[in-house]
């Protein structure tokens, strides 16, 4: 006869990769690593963004871009025309990346000379917000054609993130898009957000964005 | 899909469980799920199984999901209301300066070994 017993857990689904990212972030910590994790719908511009980013701070940077996808490498091409440092990784199906897939990616992107490590996360705006991944800092961006209602439908996204890139503003005339209620919903949920239209095609708003991400990168080195 | 990640997260915690508590097998998993999480119940159990019969712990695990009500908190009259009911807007007083109380929860409460 098997014994049978029940054990009292209480905690978290999301506890023990809470751990493993906390660790995760005090590691990077010290190999002097900036990891930023780029998160938002599918479509809403993270790559157009991120070849942005490259352009404008690779001269100050030694960057590593992971591309998170769940089955294609078509991002990953992309960033390599950049001459950043680029590695595809597979979720499998998956809808976000956890801390220790964070952790493989990081380990293959031989990470030892990068000093700016990008995350560009898999497109969905629930699931990559529950998984921390071990980041110093998140950003999202929210496309024009997504709505300005969005931070009211999913608050979590917009709760832990430092900063919403408001994207694709060249098309702010064919849509009902209202930036003043945008930045209303989203301080609502995160009175702390930064926010900065910009426009990942023409590079509009892109030097207000690295001119942030850079200042946060020397304060965050300059902490203890 | 979310919640097939959620599935497997839940495993792998559970089995670390498990081996420290040298079990052979676990029975049952029960777990606390706010009404407005955002994770579907009906998916979930799904996934279970479909999780369960690759993984020998699990082979007869069953999945419990007890649901937790959503209440939210109002600051302009210092009352509570039913989230799913109102939303964001508080019924007593109108006020939209409200903010969940409890209802986001997602817990795994206890498990059953053997
Ligand atoms: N009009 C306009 N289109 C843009 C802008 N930024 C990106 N796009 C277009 O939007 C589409 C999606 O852009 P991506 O950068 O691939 O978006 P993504 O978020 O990386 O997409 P996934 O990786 O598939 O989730 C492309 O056709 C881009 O050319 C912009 O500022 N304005
Ligand atoms: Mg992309
Ligand atoms: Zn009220």
């Amino acid at each position: 006869m098997k014994e049978v017993r029940v054990l009292e857990i209480k905690q978290s689904v999301f506890a023990d990769n809470d751990k493993q990212a906390a660790d995760l972030r005090q590691e990077l910590k010290q190999k002097g690593i900036f990891l930023l994790n780029l998160m938002s719908s599918p479509g809403a511009g993270k790559t157009t963004t991120l070849m942005r980013t490259i352009e404008a701070m690779r001269d100050t940077f030694k960057i590593g871009v992971m591309e998170a996808d769940i089955d294609s490498d078509v991002d990953a091409r992309t960033i390599q025309k950049s001459g950043a440092k680029v590695i595809q990784l597979h979720t499998g199906g998956m809808c976000h990346l956890d801390a220790e897939m964070t952790r493989q990616g990081l380990d293959g992107l031989k990470v030892e000379d990068v000093e700016l490590a990008i995350l560009e996360n898999v497109g969905n705006l629930v699931c990559p917000a529950e998984f921390d991944t071990g980041a110093s800092k998140n950003v999202m961006i929210l496309s024009v054609p997504e709505g300005h209602d969005k931070p009211l439908k999913y608050p979590l996204m917009f709760s832990i993130c430092d900063v919403v890139l408001i994207n694709k503003i060249d098309v702010l005339p064919y849509f009902d898009f209202d930036m003043d209620k945008c930045r209303e919903y989203i301080l609502m949920r995160n009175p702390n957000a930064k926010i900065i239209p910009i426009c990942a095609k023409t590079g509009e708003g892109i030097s207000e964005w690295t001119k942030w991400l850079a200042e946060e990168v020397k304060s965050w080195r300059a902490a203890e | 899909m979310h919640e097939l990640g959620v599935v497997f997260h839940i495993m792998d915690s559970m089995e670390k469980v498990a081996h420290e508590n040298e079990a052979t097998g676990i029975s049952k998993v029960v777990l606390e799920l706010g009404e407005v999480s955002t994770v579907i119940e009906s998916y979930l159990q799904n996934c279970w199984k479909w999780a369960a019969g690759k993984r020998d712990l699990f082979a007869d695990a069953e999945l419990i999901v007890e649901t937790l009500p959503a209440v939210t908190y109002c600051e302009g009259c210092g009352q509570t209301y039913p989230t799913v009911e109102y939303g964001k807007i508080c019924p007593h007083c109108k006020s939209p300066d409200t903010w969940l109380l409890q209802g986001n929860e997602f817990n795994i409460k206890e498990i059953e070994i053997y």
